[in-house]
């Protein structure tokens, strides 16, 4: 390589000028900064989430600027690939260029210098022994080993120069490093999924991206068991087992084939007492033919199993389909007075009816137990147990949805046992939440009961009458006409309460009251609204006669009025209690196979070591040049290292005068 | 003589003190290691190994880290007597509660380092060498403190519960008081090494506002409070992979301050040469050699730590490279300071434009430390702000 480096730039031909142009340090630091510049990107805009999500954030337009430039995941873009290979091109070439001269370096004492270079060095000095030339030459050598040093005598015409180094391996540590980086990139080129982006380029496979099951997706969007790289995940349910890895791609995903089934028996988390989690396990066993019997072993976060070199990490985890046993409560007039039981499970979906209408209840998650602080406070320090929850969804026919969230364990207010519902119309939305006061018996009975005589028109209708005519009675007046419209005044208050609340009935007396009676008769209608309401209850009490409701029935009462005041604002037509559940977690999984690993991890050991040969083992070099001057003897003695000058200043005085001492210096001249 | 080279090298212990130090090293770590042989695992045999290794070879030219290895073992292990097992003592045992106690010792050590900044800076600027020696002395003395209260922290941990316990480089807190120290010991080793105090007060000017930022950290966020590990916090790697980190940021910072003075010291000489600052800082040579050999430091340590931290991925996560922002910070931050060393041994750079490089090196290296964890999301789920 040295003649062609000293011809002239024009003369060389155009592969040789290639070659010097990638392996230029300029090309190398433009190349290490343009590295840095574009991995930023990554950071800053999050990879390799939903495209709808991009979609979203940047509007057509961009997004599909984006999705060309490969941004959403810009670490395997082919541009930023090519930056890379061009940084290894670069590094390997200059490793060709500089390696043998390198390595040359390690071993070479230089034995060729002249005087004339000797004394050019920044380095040097002279001074006169009086022993004779081969005895100062035995001398120096002892002395140069001594400190460390190889050393190597060459004769000369007339002298001799012995030449001396230490820290050869400091060259080594130039080629380690250098070869490191090659080895390291090469190692996750082979992990990378560049490979499987080919074969999709070749029409060979094919991303999926429905959510279909698992017999459903074609083959093309299948990998077979093989050698090659990958880094899928999976989530297990308890008590079931897979065979596969779903590989995420872009958009979609490719379901890798395992060689083993992996089964997860148990999942669980640990708790610190503070309540924060302390360990993630599952429980696993791994079945594959070449077992004489099913693998059994337990993994967590940090703790890894390596099968076959396949390794398989705790990753997350989630609801794997807990069994649910729900009571619907009926809300509204139309769906009936009892409570209807059914078994549901997490992740299903079902129509539900209820007269004409019907939507579709989809269950989305249930958490076995809640110790939050208060959904209802901002105090964050208020927590407390909530007991289990179940989150759903119900999905009107025109495709929007309500979301609710309801914990079975009542909470208390003011002395009174509550059970809570939160409801919600988008993600985006804090929940707003419905009070359903309990029963003395602890259960929703009373309430359903007292809901269901205000739907029924006859119950009203009666409880009406007899107070229309006790009032009547009380002003001793008997007018048909005022009766009967008292009558309809009362079941109308009733009809349109129920139907939305005190704001229904407040824009119903401003409606159909004349301004001028407004301020009078507004307050009236709505104490004789709530004096039914009372009456409606206290009749559904069955008391013994002359008893009056005791303390609790009538706070009760408050409650449940305010309660179903606000279930206009709830927008389900019915309660789902959670009766009880058999809970099932799902273990997420994340199996990966790095073949490059090994490869990786070696040049990672070749990096460490050279980058600390490179800075630590400065390479020394001395020469002295050894001639007979009569019966005495000259020597001419320099230095130089590859590392910090100014440490090398103090280095060189204290070998040079350590020499002296020891060869028997008679002065300076 | 060159003054300066010859300071250099003669000023190593004598074969006997050298010797005295490695045993007592090596019999500390063997006291060590058959006192808690049965608790110990593999790895923190090797831990314990690798460190009293390393600190019988840091220690054995240098008597100022002796007496700081010294003196923070006996007062950790008397503040860790004075424990027992109870922790309340923290409030009512004189000592823990005006001394050793973590949350005292890491007082002590930010009034300190403030001190010490203040105490060099006027050094610098009466031209006292006095002064600025007891900025070394203070200097010692809040490194010391800050150690003694990670040590004692340590205990603590085990004494909220024996499953809390755990070394304290776990979050941003602590990895502060840590990074607060280690660029103090960096900077005492090339003080000692340079002969030259003039420059602590713009090194320590960075560690001032670490203690500030934590400061404010522990006033306003309750983040001193011991919290138990997370699940993915739980291993080895970290406990060499933080502490590794921090050498690499600690060398960065310590290089860039280097580089402010530098800057400062070039301007000054331009518009006045007989001026304060053009004559007290070190030569610009010894500036531009000391922050090559603070970028080498940093280079080869922040090479090791994310080559531990991709061995920890490996484990924690299901692959050595995510290319998680961290990471990937991480990355940038690599390959910024390996183009500045390609750009200095190679291409023979050197002053004013390196200066500047180191500079914004530091910012870069911040946004690594802090900004990944305020601005982006990722798996490096601890120390959010
Ligand atoms: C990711 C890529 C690279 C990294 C991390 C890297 C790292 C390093 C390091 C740490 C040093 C030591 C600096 C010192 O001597 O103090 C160095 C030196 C050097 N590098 Fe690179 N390098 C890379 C790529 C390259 C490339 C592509 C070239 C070829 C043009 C190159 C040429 C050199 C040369 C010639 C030296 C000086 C060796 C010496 O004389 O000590 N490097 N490199």
């Amino acid at each position: 390589m040295s003649e062609t480096n000293n011809l002239p730039v024009s003369r060389k031909s155009f592969s040789q000028r290639l070659f010097l142009f990638l392996g230029s340090m300029d090309l190398a630091i433009t190349l290490l900064l343009a590295l840095a510049v574009a991995s930023i990107i990554g950071t800053v805009l999050q990879q390799n989430q939903p495209y709808s999500d991009y979609l979203i954030k940047f509007g057509p337009f961009w997004f599909e600027l984006f999705e060309s430039a490969g941004l959403y995941d810009v670490y395997s873009a082919i541009w930023f690939l090519s930056i890379l290979v061009l940084l290894v091109t670069s590094t390997s070439v200059c490793v060709i260029r500089n390696g043998p001269t390198m390595l040359r370096d390690v071993w070479n004492l230089r034995t060729h210098v002249q005087r004339k270079s000797l004394q050019a060095m920044r380095h040097n000095a002279t001074w006169v022994v009086e022993s004779p030339a081969e005895e100062t030459v035995t001398k120096l050598e002892s002395n140069f080993s001594k400190l460390g040093f190889r050393v190597k005598q060459t004769p000369k015409t007339d002298e001799i120069l012995v030449s001396a180094m230490r820290g050869g391996m400091n060259r080594l540590g130039y080629l380690l490093t250098h070869l490191a980086i090659v080895v390291i990139c090469v190692g996750g080129l082979i992990d990378s999924n560049l490979p499987l982006k080919f074969a999709e380029w070749q029409g060979r496979i094919n991303i999926e991206t429905r959510d279909l099951p698992l017999s459903q997706i074609p083959d093309k969007s299948k990998l077979a068991v093989g050698s090659q790289a990958f880094r899928g995940s999976v989530n297990i349910p308890e008590g079931q087992s897979s065979g596969v890895a779903f590989v995420a791609m872009r958009d979609g995903y490719l379901v890798q084939n395992l060689p083993f089934r992996v089964e997860v028996k148990d999942f669980r988390i640990e708790h610190y007492a503070t309540g924060q989690p302390k360990s993630f396990e599952s429980d696993l066993v791994v079945y594959d033919d070449d077992l004489a019997e099913p693998l059994t072993t337990t993994i967590a976060v940090n703790h890894p199993l390596i099968y076959k070199g396949y390794a398989i990490y705790q990753a997350s985890f989630s609801d794997g389909g807990s069994a649910l046993s729900l009571d619907a409560w009926p809300l509204d007039g139309q769906a009936g007075n009892e409570p209807l039981s059914f078994d549901t499970k997490v992740f299903d979906r079902r129509m539900m009816h209820w007269g004409d209408n019907s939507s579709q209840l989809e269950i989305t998650s249930f958490r076995p137990f809640n110790i939050n602080p208060d959904p209802t406070e901002d105090d964050p320090n208020n927590v407390r147990n909530f007991g289990p929850s179940i989150g759903f969804k119900l999905r009107s026919n025109t495709g929007e949805a309500l979301e609710y969230q309801n914990y079975m364990l009542p909470v208390t207010r003011n002395g009174r046992d509550f059970y809570l519902s939160g409801v919600r119309e988008s993600p985006a939305d804090e929940f707003g939440y419905l009070y359903l006061p309990l029963d003395d018996q602890g259960g929703l009975t009373g309430f359903s009961h007292f809901l269901q005589r205000l739907n029924d028109k006859n119950v009203v209708d009666v409880i009406a009458r007899e107070m229309t005519s006790t009032t009547l009675k009380s002003v001793a007046n008997s007018d048909e006409k005022l009766a009967q419209s008292l009558h309809d005044t009362l079941m109308t208050l009733v009809e349109m309460f129920v139907a939305g609340g005190f704001s229904n009935v407040t824009v119903f007396i401003e409606t159909t009251l004349p301004e001028a009676e407004r301020e009078t008769l507004g307050p009236a209608y709505l104490s004789m609204l709530r004096e039914i309401l009372a009456r409606v209850y206290v009749n559904g009490l069955t008391l013994p006669e002359q008893q009056p409701p005791s303390e609790s029935q009538l706070l009760f009462l408050q409650d449940a009025v305010d309660a179903i005041g606000s279930l206009p604002r709830y927008g389900s037509p019915v309660y789902f209690e959670l009766t009880d559940y058999e809970h099932v977690e799902a273990s997420g999984l994340q199996i990966a196979h790095s073949p490059g690993k090994p490869v990786v991890y070696f040049g990672c050991a070749m990096l460490i070591i050279g980058v600390f040969l490179l800075f630590y083992l400065p390479q020394r070099r001395f020469w002295a040049l050894v001639k007979a001057n009569g019966s005495r003897t000259d020597i001419l003695l320099a230095g130089m290292s590859n590392r910090n000058p100014r440490e090398f200043d103090g280095y060189f005085e204290q070998i040079s005068d350590e020499l002296k001492l020891t060869s028997g210096n008679s002065g300076p001249h | 003589m060159n003054k300066l080279a010859g300071i250099m090298l003669t000023e190593t212990s004598s074969p006997f003190i050298q010797w005295l130090w490695r045993g007592a090293m090596v019999l500390a770590g063997i006291i060590l290691l058959t006192m808690y042989y049965d608790v110990f695992d593999y790895y923190e045999v090797g831990i314990v190994v690798l460190t009293a290794f390393c600190m019988a070879l840091i220690g054995q030219n240098w008597m100022g880290i002796r007496w700081y290895i010294v003196v923070v073992g006996l007062l950790s292990l008397f503040a860790i007597q004075r424990y027992a097992n109870d922790l309340a003592l923290a409030n009512s045992d004189f000592f823990l509660n005006y001394m050793l106690a973590s949350q005292s010792a890491f007082m002590w050590m930010s009034a300190l380092f403030v001190m010490a900044t203040v105490t060099y800076f006027a050094g610098l600027f009466l031209r006292s060498e006095f002064t600025q020696k007891i900025g070394t002395a203070l200097t010692w003395s809040a490194s010391a403190m800050g150690m003694i209260g990670l040590m004692v922290r340590w205990k603590e941990s085990y004494l909220i519960g024996p499953d809390v316990g755990h070394i304290p480089v776990s979050n941003l807190y602590e990895v502060f008081i840590l990074f607060a120290i280690i660029t103090s010991i960096i900077y005492l080793f090339y003080e000692r090494r340079y002969q030259t105090r003039a420059l602590g007060g713009f090194v320590l000017l960075v560690i001032s506002s670490a203690v500030a930022f934590q400061l404010w950290y522990t006033f306003e966020r309750q983040a001193h409070e011991i919290q138990p590990l997370v699940p993915a916090l739980q291993s080895y790697w970290m406990k060499i992979h933080v502490p590794a980190n921090f050498v690499g940021y600690g060398s960065f910072a310590m290089a860039a301050m280097i580089g402010v003075a530098y800057l400062l010291k070039s301007w000054r000489e331009s518009v006045n040469p007989q001026g304060l600052l053009a004559t007290t800082l070190p030569d610009k040579t010894v500036m531009d050699d000391l922050m090559y050999k603070a970028i080498a430091l940093g280079f080869a340590f922040f090479t090791l730590a994310t080559i531990l931290g991709a061995l920890w991925a490996a484990e924690a996560w299901g692959g050595y490279w995510s290319w998680d922002p961290k990471e990937t910070w991480a990355l940038i931050v690599w390959l910024n300071y390996a183009a500045w060393l390609h750009m200095r041994m190679t291409k023979g750079w050197h002053g004013r434009p390196m200066a500047w490089w180191a500079v914004i090196g530091l910012f870069v290296t911040i946004f690594a430390f802090l900004g990944v964890n305020m601005f982006l999301s990722g798996l490096h789920s601890y120390g959010t702000l």
